[in-house]
């Protein structure tokens, strides 16, 4: 089956619905859309299974770019990594669509969302099988172009298009790191293929390693957002919930962790890059989680809980501990899309209200909403044996035995911080919404069963997914990842027990403070603190007021004063100078003939003078 | 007996003189045209008389141009003046500044 | 003998202006129909000359050659290479689109009107195929005439002031540059044998100080006309007064005028002095990404926007094209080529929308996405490729000029990605403001979908978009031997 198709499929599905959705009925369009991407997942599964997986499946399909000794050659790659995303993205993706059809049905415009958010699983599935990073770069792109049709999809309001732009806009300022560091490497290894890269990595001089390798992380702060280009993830919560939960599970924010992970034999040679990965994952990580808790907001506190999560995949990068990164890439793809599937379900319970100081109460009447959301939060938490714990535990672990003592100590102390947070909101977040007392008098209604059977299976997922990495059941991704990445390290060394006890402990200990802390009340005071974590640590006063503000002043001031006054002034003022010397020149023309014919003469005589003495 | 060439010359340039101030100091518009024709007249007079020395026939034909040239000149000319006399009742050209700049 | 391809495409539709100026003046539709009869023969022509064009040929190709004062050693002299081929099929594609685009918005002296862009489209293409300098010159001066009646007499308010600065400014850069032609063919050897020929003045070593002066005197020329940071303020005020068609083809095609002068006249002739001069023009281009990037951001009216971000896309042409590397120089090609699309493009929908409202400024618009929905797409579309998304055309040709020109000067790339970042926030800005929002369209019942007519403008621009996004072959493959043929000229001479 060619690899083509796997991407060729939501591709016909967009061009689909975004043509000829118009014409179809409304529970076509997604059913269209569901197939493309469930048709995809086929093939995937399929493709995966192909005995070629095991070595790199590269289908070359032909020279996009060639320019002097510059050639790029599009083409597909099929391995274990890009083989565990085409699973996630398609899998979770396919959950994702279906659910739509019963989130979507009211909605007029559903086929222009139905062929959006096939574009946007075409295009993540372009970025994970690219086998040029020039390809990959396309999808990376496209992606972010997704988002902002999809957070901007009620274009109509005003919030919802300006957060479709930030996101672009954050998105943009990472890929010009990108593409920079994309620059540096094509010039200094001369290819951006991507096996090629691997075979020259050892020949790239470290200092110019670490510069590629730095800026190409930029562009993963932006699309996987993480400090300092956190801030549009946040705000995409304008767009409908199934969107946020494609965004933050399966496509989009993981690309910058799986660059990483593409790009390994890069980022493991550059000692530097990796622990400010690692430090920016971690604070990452801390940060995100702690203003978590101070949201009103459902959705943006999920959203907060995305970046703290991926903060720990990038920790895991950092620490050379890539198949933990992508196992729990994974794994939150799966317990995160349940929640904000929940999320959505609450939301289409209570006609789109998601303040959660006006919600409370919905445990009984959205009792199935209620259980997957607990699902979702408890492997959030990381509590066992549910699939968050085991990513979560083996990331810590593995930048534990890592730090050996050193300072990566701090990062490993900031993650188990970060744990011990991340149950404290996640509990608020379930007892606000689901105990009672209710701050609502509207009648919610569960969900459809189009919209409940996807987030049934992400729940199993969610319980069952850490299998995939659980010691007891033989890591069966890890190891193959391991292997993968060429890893060894860390094997022999086995961690201590205590370490694998205390994740789980704190954890506990996390639901625990939630618990009393919240039960039966709606809203804890916590003054000067409380309101530096709404403000975003002083942060988003920085983005808005200082950068962005002054940034648009520097426009203003630069098309009135400079191009009018000084530019422009200066054209205009040559034209003004010719007016004015012609008008002293023209007192010469006094009118009178005398005048005219004394000049005649006199330059008559000074020309035959000047003949004669010359 | 033939008169020698610098009496020509000095007649010419005499001639000449003349209409030039009578451009300059007149007012009268017939007064300044009439001193135009005499300088022609000079210059004619100069071609012609080189001409009778040289004995070629170069500078007398230009002659014929410069007295062709004159006629034209003073049909235009004279309806010029003409012109102004009818919308201005004057003559007198220090009252015709129409190109002042 | 073979068929004057050249010759026919450059008179096509000069002859259909003499048709137009034969008809009578009350029968528009025959005039119309006729002017996009005749743009369209010319497009024909341009087709087959680009299938027919010899890929891997640096030389000049269909080359004809006339004499026509041959004491002076001028004659008319026409060829193309794979320097001026994309330019010529540019030129083919955007003028019969422009003369759609006026289809309904110019009423008033249609016949004049038509007649002024067939004449235009002959003197472009003269300007792009001469390799006479005085055949050159008689082009690239004509183009000013008919451009100059466009702005004058069918543009918006302030036209006569828009008219006058673009002549006094692109007149005074000509005319340094007619001097430096004569000055360049009296160098050209001894009385009688000189000759104004660019294939025998390429030869010709000019000794450095007066070298430097004709490459200033050409390279001002060039530089008001593409318009190189400062020299651009006649831009933003052509561009928002012309009509429609008017921009597109300044835009478009008029910009390309200082660009392929920098490709075929200043690098084939002046190496020294290009060398010695390059850093300052890459540094005035940088400025002028930034700068037009920044200063669109802050505009109110959309004309004025788009104007503004040519300064800030030609800014990578000229980075390109003096970054004096394959890759950059056929980046910088294949970005003019991609900001005619692009921002022909954009001035044909702000022209769509001018049509209906008669306003430019974004205030007076708002949410036309939810009025307009299929316009909302092909905006979007062209809105990308003039943001050089991947996948769309202007990526292939930005990424090129970035790399190319990394190589020899990583300072500059550094400043110019920020170019990158500027033009999702302007473009992005003027979108929402437009297209997105609750709707607040001053004339709402005028504001209504695009016809099938406006629609075809779009149709053959979005193929292209994505035709040279995904497959820029076509393109690159005719240009790179010309291209190499070029950069070894300027080096052989070090």
């Amino acid at each position: 089956m060619p690899l083509v198709l796997i991407i060729a499929f939501p591709l016909l599905g967009w061009l689909l619905n975004g043509l000829l959705g118009g014409y179809l009925p409304r529970r076509m369009v997604g059913v269209v859309g569901s197939a493309a991407v469930g048709f995809s997942f086929l093939i995937a599964l399929n493709a995966v299974q192909q005995p070629e997986r095991a070595e790199p499946w590269v289908v070359p399909l032909y020279t996009w770019i060639a320019a002097g000794d510059f050639v790029v050659r599009a083409g597909l790659l099929l391995d274990r990594l890009s083989s565990t995303m085409i699973l996630v993205v398609t899998g979770v993706g396919f959950l994702i669509h279906v659910y739509s059809i019963g989130y979507m049905a009211e909605d007029p415009a559903a086929p222009r969302y139905f062929s959006y958010l096939n574009l946007f699983v075409a295009s993540m599935l372009l970025l994970v099988l690219g086998d040029s990073l020039l390809v990959l770069f396309v999808g990376w792109e496209l992606v972010g172009l997704c988002s902002y049709l999809l957070i901007g999809f009620w274009f109509e309001r005003d919030r919802a298009a300006s957060a479709g732009r930030k996101a672009f806009v954050v998105n943009r300022i990472g890929d010009a790191g990108f593409l920079l560091g994309m620059i540096l490497l094509a010039v200094t290894a001369g290819t951006l293929d991507i096996g090629r890269i691997g075979e020259r990595a050892a020949s790239i001089a470290p200092p110019a390693l670490t510069a590629i390798t730095l800026l190409l992380f930029i562009g993963a702060t932006g699309k996987s957002a993480q400090l300092p280009l956190y801030t549009w993830l946040p705000d995409a919560m304008e767009g409908p919930t199934p969107v946020s939960a494609l965004i933050h599970a399966a496509t989009m924010v993981t690309a910058g962790v799986y660059m990483i992970a593409r790009l390994h034999p890069l980022f493991m040679r550059a000692e530097l890059t990796q622990m400010v990965v690692a430090a920016v994952g971690a604070a990452t990580a801390f940060f995100a989680a702690t203003i978590a808790l101070v949201q009103w907001d459902l959705k943006r506190v999920l959203a907060y809980s995305t970046i703290s999560q991926l903060g720990y995949m990038f920790l895991a990068m950092g620490v050379a501990a890539m198949p933990a990164g992508m196992f729990h890439l994974t794994t939150h793809a799966f317990f995160k899309a349940l929640l904000f599937l929940a999320a959505g379900s609450v939301m289409h319970a209570m006609h789109g209200a998601i303040d959660m100081r006006r919600l409370g109460g919905l445990g009984r009447p959205l009792r199935f909403t209620m259980w997957s959301f607990l699902i979702g939060a408890l492997a959030l938490a990381g509590v066992p044996p549910f699939a968050g714990f085991f990513s979560k535990d083996l990331i810590l672990e593995q930048a534990f035995l890592r730090a050996d003592g050193g300072a990566v100590l701090l990062l490993w102390m900031a993650g188990v911080l970060t744990s011990l947070v991340t149950a404290v909101y996640i509990t608020r977040a379930a007892i606000m919404t689901f105990a009672p007392p209710s701050a609502h008098h509207v009648a919610p209604h569960e969900a459809p069963p189009s919209m409940w059977w996807p987030m049934a299976a992400l729940a199993v997922l969610s319980i069952g997914g850490g299998a995939l990495g659980a010691q007891s059941a033989g890591r069966p991704m890890v190891q193959g990842l391991q292997e993968f990445f060429g890893l060894t390290a860390h094997e022999g060394a086995a961690a201590p027990l205590w370490l694998a006890l205390l994740t789980p402990a704190v954890a506990l200990l996390g639901i625990a403070v939630g618990y009393f802390a919240y039960r039966g009340r709606r809203q804890i005071n916590l003054g000067r603190v409380g309101t530096f974590l709404e403000l975003e640590w002083y942060l988003e006063p920085l983005y808005d007021r200082v950068i962005a503000g002054n940034a648009k002043r520097v426009g203003r001031v630069l098309a009135t004063t400079v191009e009018l006054r000084v530019i422009d002034g200066a054209v205009n003022g040559i034209g003004l100078a010719a007016v004015r010397a012609g008008a002293s020149l023209r007192r010469l023309q006094t009118g009178y003939v005398r005048n005219y014919a004394a000049a005649i003469l006199a330059g008559t005589v000074l020309l035959i003078g000047w003949w004669l003495l010359r | 007996m033939s008169v020698p060439i610098p009496y020509y010359l000095a007649l010419s340039a005499l001639l000449f003189t003349m209409g030039v101030v009578g451009v300059l100091v007149r007012r009268n518009a017939l007064v300044i045209f009439m001193s135009i024709e005499l300088m022609l007249n000079s210059v004619n007079l100069t071609f012609v008389a080189f001409a009778r020395q040289f004995g070629t026939v170069e500078g007398q034909v230009t002659v014929f141009f410069v007295m062709v040239i004159a006629a034209v000149e003073v049909v235009v000319g004279l309806s010029i003046i003409i012109a102004i006399f009818r919308t201005r009742d004057t003559m007198d050209i220090d009252d015709v500044d129409l190109l002042r700049g | 003998m073979t068929f004057p391809y050249l010759s026919a495409l450059l008179f096509l539709p000069l002859c259909g202006a003499v048709v137009v100026a034969l008809l009578g003046r009350r029968r528009s539709d025959a005039i119309r129909w006729t002017g996009l009869a005749a743009s369209l023969a010319a497009l024909g022509v341009a087709a087959v000359v680009f299938l027919r064009f010899a890929s891997g040929t640096a030389g000049m190709q269909f080359e004809e050659r006339a004499v026509w004062v041959p004491a002076a050693g001028i004659s008319y002299h026409v060829g193309v290479d794979g320097i001026s081929l994309p330019l010529v099929l540019l030129t083919a594609v955007i003028m019969p689109l422009a003369l759609l685009s006026s289809w309904t918005s110019v009423t008033e002296r249609v016949k004049e009107f038509t007649v002024s862009m067939l004449v235009l489209q002959t003197a472009l293409l003269g300007t792009f195929l001469s390799l006479d300098l005085v055949l050159f010159y008689v082009f690239w001066d004509a183009v000013l005439v008919p451009m100059y009646f466009i702005i004058g007499l069918w543009g918006g308010s302030r036209r006569a002031y828009a008219a006058f600065k673009f002549i006094l400014y692109t007149m005074a850069g000509s005319a340094l540059m007619l001097v430096a032609i004569i000055s360049l063919y009296l160098q050209s050897g001894p009385a009688g044998a000189r000759s104004f020929d660019l294939l025998a003045l390429r030869d010709v070593v000019v000794p450095m100080p007066l070298q430097a002066w004709l490459f200033g005197a050409f390279a001002l020329a060039f530089a008001i006309k593409v318009p190189v940071w400062p020299l651009h303020t006649w831009l933003p005020d052509a561009h928002t007064e012309a009509p429609t068609a008017g921009s597109v083809v300044l835009a478009a095609v008029l910009l390309k005028m200082g660009t392929y002068g920098f490709l075929r006249f200043l690098l084939p002739l002046f190496p020294e002095a290009t060398r010695q001069f390059a850093p300052l023009f890459a540094i005035l281009a940088v400025i002028g990404i930034l700068y037009g990037g920044a200063v669109s951001w802050a505009q109110s009216d959309m004309k004025r926007l788009v104007a503004m971000s040519s300064v800030s896309h030609l800014g990578f042409v000229t980075l390109g094209a003096f970054a004096l590397t394959v890759e950059a120089l056929q980046g910088s090609l294949l970005q003019m080529v991609n900001h005619g699309i692009s921002t022909g493009g954009l001035f044909l929908l702000v022209g769509v929308l001018y049509d209906r409202t008669h306003s430019r400024l974004m205030a007076d618009y708002g949410g036309v996405a939810a009025l307009m929905p299929r316009f909302a797409v092909v905006a979007t579309i062209i809105m990308l490729s003039s943001m050089a998304l991947p996948g769309t055309n202007g990526f292939v040709g930005e990424f090129l000029i970035l790399l190319g020109a990394f190589r020899v000067a990583p300072i500059y790339v550094v400043f110019a990605v920020g170019g990158v970042i500027l033009s999702a926030v302007y473009l992005l800005w003027m979108y929402q403001r437009v297209m997105h929002g609750p709707v607040v369209v001053a004339a709402r019942p005028r504001v209504v979908e695009i016809t099938s007519r406006e629609l075809l403008i779009f149709v053959p621009l979005i193929l292209l978009i994505f035709g040279i996004g995904l497959y820029p072959a076509p393109l690159l493959q005719r240009s790179e031997a010309s291209v190499r043929a070029l950069l070894e000229r300027v080096e052989a001479r070090r």
